[in-house]
């Protein structure tokens, strides 16, 4: 009886979406505990400023996976809206960095001695420039009813220009160390400061989705906008709202990878996010025809591909076969994620277990 | 009016033309109507630090002040740079100064110069196509810098080398050259060793998880041969955050390329160790050249090494940096 309901409870959890990051996240866990079990030590140390730091590859992938995380709640919405995607967000998170650097550095050229404004306030700007990106991109979207990788495909040109122009093509450098809190370590605290970044935009997304209708009406715009509609919905601000959420998750992203490095390069600065981030919710299997999503899946979809990347870092993947290997375990990841093969699976797993169940009784 | 203006410039060239033609006199560049015509072609100034401070240098020379008359295209992308070369053309410019996107494909466009009498200079980077398409090509040599670099640590004679090395985008130029070097050195001396060669794309934050990835795995090391600076200063992040002493009179040797302003001054606060130069000031070669040309003097050399520095931590100095940084 109760091996029944474990049974049940665990084909339960085989239908569920969130199956298929976790299954992935497992299986990189048995294969770095039977490599090397080294991989999971967290030891406890001092940086070169004498702050107390924790490190290991889990930290590591925690603190890396951040940006994606995050990344990952806007796409996630976006998807599911709009049945596309924002191939825009690594462009425009350098056009939010480099908002941020430009108001800091204020009057005073490239390479400041202080911070010329508080760093919130920085932070605030780029979050209006990158929800007014965002704006464009969800206007091109809904209301010219342009595909949206067609649509977001102008910022993914011109933001990197764009970011560049922002900053009169100079490298601005951050000398004060205050303003690489956000993305390093606060003095006195031994965990990463994106990583409790992350954990807030977490909370808020799931109390945004637990207080508000947004969850449900994005859903019923993705899965038929037209009878979403009929319902007395408004298809077209729906879209509108996610891409300007994304801008906005965009803004979080860029003060963190900017205060990383505290300068910015306008050509490398999250580099390919964007298809990790498309990943990362295709991972969590979610159609990326739009509809129905899991955020929390997505999210998880977000920390094993870093999982994966530093698992590959680690056991040193030859520096030119690095994408190959990635190329592999993503096509087998996301096949095995599509919805048809799940079905299969399920009708498979069913066929097999009420035998198995018999015989054991 | 623009034809007007095409029209008198058309003339005063020919005029200029002839004139150089004749007694190989002079033009006094003064003139509105000596202004030698140039086209120049160039990758997208946002590329990197590097090419901003070329952007830049180039903008600095040719200038109507020094008797050119300069039109700028940029692009990162071969067939738009031709497209580019082929409006120059057209608009019959005295020179076309190219820093090509991509090495193949430049041929046709080359005769096409040489048929209409424009003399082609090629900087920063050469390109696969036949040597008397162009008069001149100014260039640096990647593999020098990768071996001034190498002979540098070298010649700090510590007992074993055991390198973090942190490459650029793979099969570009400059991590071509500044790998090669030391390829060659660990597998001819039993005392270098590669604790790991990664490539980071030439991006600070790749580079920084790919030095977190050596330490959490708790491989000794003493060296980190970044292929840049952004990914030398990624590197370095991670290493402070490890509570790893880095530069002079530190654990571990950083070295970096580029001479960027900010890389210089960690060196000279002495954070670093060694930084090379990738010198992107061509237009002064080049200035040089076309004034031969103008005066009926073919360059001495087609192919011009530029003169390039490998900057000591202990012997940089404040001048240096204002002088070499970009």
């Amino acid at each position: 009886m109760k091996k029944n309901s474990v049974k049940s409870a665990f084909l339960g959890l085989f239908r569920h979406q969130i199956f298929i990051p976790i299954a992935a996240l497992l299986i990189l866990v048995i294969f770095n505990l039977v490599a090397d079990p080294s991989f999971f030590k967290i030891t406890f140390g001092h940086n070169n400023a004498g702050d107390p730091i924790l490190s290991g590859n889990l930290m590591t992938i925690f603190n890396n996976a951040s940006e994606l995380a995050i990344l990952a709640i806007g796409m996630t919405l976006v998807t599911a809206a709009s049945g596309g995607q924002d191939i825009s967000v690594g462009a425009t998170i350098a056009i939010a960095g480099s908002v941020i650097l430009r108001i800091l550095c204020g009057a005073q050229g490239p390479r400041p001695e202080s911070m010329q404004a508080p760093i919130i306030v920085a932070f605030l700007v780029a979050c209006v420039v990158t929800m007014l990106f965002g704006a464009f991109n969800g206007v091109l979207v809904s209301y010219f009813k342009i595909q949206p990788m067609v649509a977001t495909l102008i910022m993914f040109t011109a933001g990197r220009s764009i970011a560049a122009w922002i900053n009169n093509n100079q490298l601005p450098v951050i000398k004060d160390v205050s303003f690489g809190y956000f993305g390093n370590y606060i003095p006195g605290i031994p965990i990463p400061t994106p990583v409790f970044i992350a954990i807030l935009c977490m909370i808020i997304i799931a109390l945004v989705l637990k207080l508000t209708n947004l969850g449900l009406y994005v859903q019923a715009v993705g899965i038929n906008s037209h009878s979403s509609r009929l319902n007395g919905l408004n298809p077209e601000f729906i879209k509108f709202i996610t891409y300007v959420i994304m801008g906005l998750c965009v803004a979080v992203a860029g003060l963190i990878k900017v205060s990383r490095i505290s300068t910015i390069n306008y050509s490398v600065i999250a580099k390919d996010i964007e298809m990790d981030a498309i990943l990362a919710v295709a991972l969590g299997g979610n159609a990326l025809g739009g509809g129905k999503f899991s955020m929390t899946a997505s999210i998880l979809g977000a920390y094993v591909i870093q999982f994966l990347t530093t698992t590959l870092y680690k056991f040193e993947v030859p520096s030119d076969a690095l994408p190959a290997y990635k190329a592999i375990v993503v096509i087998i990841l996301v096949v095995l994620s599509a919805p048809i093969v799940r079905e299969k699976l399920g009708q498979l797993r069913k066929k097999i277990a009420p035998e198995k169940a018999t015989g054991e009784a | 009016m623009k034809k007007l203006l095409s029209l008198m410039l058309a003339v005063a060239m020919i005029f200029a033309l002839a004139a150089c033609g004749g007694g190989g006199e002079v033009v006094d560049p003064t003139e509105e109507a000596g202004l030698i015509k140039v086209g120049i072609i160039n990758n997208d100034p946002n590329e990197s630090g590097y090419r901003t401070a070329n952007d830049a240098d180039m903008k600095r020379v040719f200038t109507e002040e020094n008797g050119y008359e300069a039109s700028f295209a940029y692009s990162l992308k071969n067939d738009e740079q031709i497209a580019a070369a082929q409006k120059f053309i057209q608009d019959e410019v005295d020179y076309l100064l190219i820093s090509a996107a991509g090495t193949a494909g430049w041929d046709t466009v080359l005769k096409d110069a040489q048929d209409a009498g424009i003399q082609v200079i090629l900087f920063d980077r050469t390109i696969d196509a036949d040597e008397s398409l162009y008069v001149a090509s100014i260039v640096s040599d990647m593999a020098k810098e990768g071996q001034t670099a190498v002979d540098w640590l070298a010649s700090q004679a510590l007992e074993a080398y055991n390198v973090i090395h942190i490459q650029g985008v793979m099969g570009s130029a400059a991590q071509i050259g500044r790998t090669g070097a030391l390829d060659v050195m660990v597998a001819e001396n039993e005392n270098w060793n590669l604790v790991t060669q990664q490539t980071a794309e030439w991006n600070a934050e790749t580079a920084q998880q790919i030095v977190q990835a050596v330490i959490d795995s708790g491989k000794e090391f003493n060296v980190v041969y970044a292929e840049n600076d952004d990914m030398a200063k990624g590197a370095v992040a991670a290493l402070d955050a490890a509570g790893i002493t880095h530069g002079v009179d530190g654990d571990v040797i950083i070295m970096g390329f580029d001479c960027n302003k900010w890389a210089l001054e960690e060196l000279l606060n002495g954070n670093w160790n060694y930084d090379g130069q990738c010198n992107p000031f061509q237009a002064d070669y080049i200035d040089e050249i076309i004034e031969g040309l103008e005066k009926g003097e073919a360059p001495a050399e087609k192919v011009v090494i530029m003169e390039e520095k490998g900057f000591d931590a202990t012997t940089i100095t404040q001048a240096d940096v204002d002088q070499y940084g970009i």
